[in-house]
């Protein structure tokens, strides 16, 4: 899932310094479950906002709404009356969502009121971390199945680094060296053999660097 | 190969090598460079000069390398795959080469947070291993990493690597090391060594897989003035093995020149211990801000004059 955090009060609150009437629009997917978007926090947000209005003597009008996904027009065309209401839309859903309002409804502004962080899962109750990087040429079939791009601060393919140590990373202590967990799990698996094999330079084509990425499958295509 | 290095030259001949690590400066001064080759001039093999290390902005090491070359001195240019790509790399290899650098270390290097800039946007298109092969593939395919053909002046480069027996998974770091062989390395530089005794595991590991009869291996070693250096690295150093017996040494010893005496007696000691272990081909002085010691260092232990090749 993508996991997001909500950007600071203070810097919501200038974004929106110029706005009268906003709606301040939710998501239901990801950022749901990840706690930092869905309706809950919608409300949560929209009190806070409006006592920090109230206190500068300057209220606000807020309709508040979490469409079950932000990213698909027919989610979000079903609140067209009250999006074109307000003088902005206040999104706290992933980076796709406000783009997808943003284009969906060019004549509203839709602000972030959310930092898009990685794509992961809970490791524990309210506990997420990153897992996958969106490299677009995934390796995990000879890495035990644990993602070397988006978990070594190197981005390295052949092995650890120099700086791994009683299984931590050289960068942070907090976090586990992944080509540790790669060597234990392919040991565990009887596989070590996939580590001997040099690892040619990743063709990084599929990843960000060749612009902005597409898929197309034709059989959902009108 | 033409132009071989004097590096390669000492090694081939069975000679024991000696390497000594020069930094640049964090300035434009080519003075520095100037004044630090003097320690090395004709006491070293080949002097590492490091490529940002520990992230800080510095000389660039393919600049401060031929600085060195119009003082005579053979660097061994450091390079590392934080800060650049592979067209910026091989741009800099082809560049080292023409400048008359022989010899090219391959190394990830030290992440952004260490240094100077922790907000900057690190790179790492390609990983140390696949740097080796690069380098490798340039000089002896004459080809790009692309395949595209280098027509001629392909560039003619000892290709080192580092290795660093004291980070974990230990297992791995001899696998590790028969991957960069493979990937082409000619000789390996270890992270500096001060658990002797581990060391030595490593190298029968490396000695059981007769690694050792495929690539030079240089061990690393860091003279120090006091025990804080020891401890600092204990503690902050990822990677690092330090005994508490070395730090007790260093804690016993007196006086400020008592300390460094007994520094210098200390790397005396393990330069003698390596040099008595089996597939070790030379050592890698790393007397970081100590550089003047280089000398006093070799000739104690029996190191100079460096042997005609
Ligand atoms: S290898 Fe690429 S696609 Fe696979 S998990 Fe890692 S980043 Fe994601
Ligand atoms: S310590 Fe491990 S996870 Fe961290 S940069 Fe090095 S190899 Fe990557």
């Amino acid at each position: 899932m993508i996991v997001g955090d909500r950007k600071p009060l203070e810097e919501i609150l200038n974004s929106i310094k110029d706005y009268k009437k906003i709606m301040l629009m939710g998501c239901g997917g990801c950022v749901t479950v990840c706690f930092s978007g869905g309706a809950k926090a919608v409300g949560l947000l929209a009190s806070q906002i409006k006592m920090a209005r109230k206190k500068q003597g300057r209220d606000i009008e807020i309709i508040e709404c979490t469409p079950e996904r932000q990213c698909e027009y027919e989610f979000i065309d079903a609140l067209k009356k009250d999006i074109e209401s307000v003088e902005a839309v206040l999104s706290i859903a992933c980076g796709v969502g406000v783009q997808t309002m943003n284009e969906r409804h060019p004549r509203t502004i839709t602000i972030p009121g959310l930092n898009t962080k990685f794509m992961g899962y809970p490791v524990e109750h309210g506990f997420w971390e990153e897992r996958c990087a969106g490299c677009g040429d995934c390796v995990l079939e000879w890495t035990g199945g644990i993602c070397p791009i988006a978990r070594c601060a190197k981005k390295l393919l052949n092995g650890p680094c120099g700086g791994s140590s009683d299984g931590k990373c050289e960068v942070d202590k907090d976090t586990d060296c992944v080509w540790q967990l790669i060597y234990d799990r392919l040991k565990s698996l009887n596989k070590l053999d996939n580590l001997t094999v040099v690892r040619e330079a990743k063709d990084w084509r599929t990843s960000t660097n060749a612009g902005q990425r597409k898929i197309k499958f034709e059989e959902a295509m009108l | 190969m033409k132009q071989r290095s004097r590096l390669e030259k000492v090694l081939s001949a069975g000679k024991f090598a000696v390497t000594a690590e020069l930094g640049p400066p964090q300035n434009a001064d080519p003075d520095v460079i100037k004044k630090k080759s003097q320690y090395c001039l004709g006491n070293v093999d080949g002097a590492n000069i490091t490529d940002n290390q520990t992230a800080i902005v510095r000389m660039s090491s393919i600049a401060a390398g031929a600085i060195a070359i119009s003082c005579g001195l053979e660097p061994v240019v450091q390079m590392v795959c934080r800060d650049r790509n592979r067209i910026a790399m091989q741009s800099d290899i082809l560049g080292a080469a023409a400048l008359g650098v022989k010899n090219l270390l391959c190394l990830s290097g030290d992440h952004q947070k260490f240094g100077n800039h922790p907000q900057s946007n690190n790179v790492f298109d390609i990983d140390s291993v696949q740097l080796i092969a690069m380098v490798k593939k340039m000089r002896d395919e004459k080809q790009f990493l692309s395949g595209d053909p280098i027509k001629e002046h392909e560039p003619r480069l000892f290709i080192g690597a580092v290795e660093n027996p004291f980070a974990d998974p230990f297992e791995f770091r001899v696998i590790r090391l028969a991957k960069k062989i493979e990937a082409g390395a000619d000789f390996i530089q270890t992270q500096c060594v001060f658990d002797v005794d581990k060391f030595a595991r490593w190298m029968e590991l490396v000695v059981k897989a007769g690694l050792h009869e495929k690539v030079y291996i240089l061990a690393g070693l860091t003279p120090v003035r006091s025990e804080r250096a020891l401890k600092y690295m204990k503690a902050e150093v990822a990677g690092m093995s330090i005994p508490d017996e070395l730090i007790s040494r260093m804690e016993a010893a007196g006086d400020k020149e008592e300390k460094k005496e007994e520094g210098i007696k200390i790397c005396l000691e393990m330069i003698e211990k390596v040099k008595n272990m089996e597939g070790v081909a030379g050592i890698h002085l790393m007397p970081i801000g100590w550089e003047s010691i280089t000398p006093v260092i070799l000739e104690r232990a029996g190191l100079l004059p460096r042997p005609e090749v």
